[in-house]
């Protein structure tokens, strides 16, 4: 058996380490796509806005950022998850209830630039 | 609204088919500005709180504010047809945003993920002031009201493809189905935003309650099949499966269908065929078909 090892910080010192990257930021992305398709038309959208330079809220457009998931990624968008396919529930084939095409996107952005 | 309504003053089955596509009706300007002018005090000044399911008549009687607005033809006219008469009162409450004042909410359902999947509430919203697209009126998603969410679970949706931002003339009520998709926004306006709502509850079974004289009217169907942009891949045919279902109830037609959706599942005939007589199959006792 391994024998373990005593941690060298507490958890409050070790996550109070500085960042290696303390400049950059992460601004996320939400798609709802009409399929699960990633280059299919994007129905819904959500931004998050880690600079704190902006505050994105709900109905602060009609018009989506980008046409398709693809256009996302082709604008350098990092895809970091997509929903999964999950079966339909025998005898609740026809309900409705949350969109089921969610795709998240990343990009970093330097504060300092 | 303890008498029937004329029937002139009911919803056509056109608009009905309208609440059914897009989850609510509204009545611009339908209230006159001497009720207008006299609402905002009236609002200012509060309308207390009654237990939930109150009858109508104990909570707006005859000679209040309310009542006289309750009571104005085209609005007791479109309550009857949605809900039934003598509905009771779920609750009510006045909404003030003042200028410059609040935040956007997050989008959500009113209460909490309703089971009911054919008995609905309808909430009414007046507006007895203009509502201009800068003082943030509600926004809401049409056709989303058959979908089964939890209240502020939809939080993470700041925008959906043809959602809609209320802006409306004084004096117009907005009725909706309970289960819309919306959120209120920030008053950027120097004016103050006023707005009342009732929900009530239906006594009655809400069966053909409105003016059935168009039943036939093609433009029926295609109120039933309007589409919006978030309904444009995948998810707008089983919305039409939801509507279909949802005027089968209101109508009490068993066999009404959109595009043969809930038809097809039924087709699972049981008689045999007359060439269907194999006695081999199955007879066998390994149960392996073919295997004699």
């Amino acid at each position: 058996m391994t024998p373990t090892l005593a941690p060298a910080l507490s958890v409050e010192d070790s996550f109070a380490v500085p960042s290696a990257t303390p400049n950059l930021r992460q601004q996320l992305l939400v798609l709802y796509l009409g399929t699960s398709a990633l280059d299919s038309d994007v129905i819904g959208w959500s931004r998050y806005d880690g600079t704190g330079r902006s505050r994105p809220t709900m109905g602060d457009s009609d018009e989506p950022p980008y046409a398709t998931g693809l256009a996302a990624l082709l604008d350098g968008w990092r895809l970091i998850q997509m929903s999964q396919l999950l079966t339909h529930e025998r005898g609740h084939e026809y309900d409705t209830a949350y969109l089921p095409y969610e795709f998240i996107f990343e990009r970093l952005v330097d504060l300092t630039a | 609204m303890t008498t029937l309504v004329d029937r002139k003053h009911l919803l056509t089955s056109v608009e009905m088919a309208h609440f059914v596509s897009h989850g609510s009706v509204a009545l611009n300007a339908v209230v006159p500005d001497s009720l207008n002018e006299r609402a905002t005090e009236v609002l200012d000044t509060g309308i207390p709180g009654h237990p939930y399911g109150t009858p109508l008549d104990v909570v707006f009687p005859v000679g209040s504010f309310v009542r006289e607005l309750l009571d104005l033809p085209a609005v007791a006219g479109a309550v009857q047809s949605l809900v039934g008469p003598n509905p009771v009162i779920d609750h009510h409450a006045v909404h003030i945003r003042p200028p410059h004042g609040g935040e956007a909410q997050n989008m959500h359902g009113d209460a909490i993920l309703d089971t009911r999947t054919d008995v609905f509430d309808v909430q009414l919203m007046y507006y007895p002031r203009e509502v201009t697209l800068e003082q943030g009126g509600t926004l809401s998603v049409p056709g989303t009201h058959l979908r089964r969410i939890n209240q502020t679970g939809i939080g993470r949706y700041q925008n959906l493809a043809g959602q809609t931002r209320l802006t409306c003339p004084a004096g117009t009520v907005v009725l909706l189905h309970h289960g819309i998709w919306h959120g209120g926004r920030r008053n950027d306006s120097d004016q103050p935003r006023y707005m009342f709502k009732i929900r009530f509850n239906p006594t009655v079974r809400q069966l053909r309650l409105w003016n059935t004289d168009d039943i036939d009217d093609p433009a029926v169907r295609a109120e039933l099949r309007t589409g919006f942009g978030w309904t444009n891949a995948n998810e707008g045919r089983l919305e039409l499966v939801n509507r279909a279902r949802m005027w089968r109830f209101l109508t009490g037609d068993e066999l009404f269908d959109i595009d043969y959706y809930l038809t097809r599942e039924t087709i699972r005939p049981t008689h045999l065929a007359p060439g269907a007589t194999d006695v081999r199959l199955g007879s066998g006792r390994s149960g392996d078909g073919w295997g004699l």
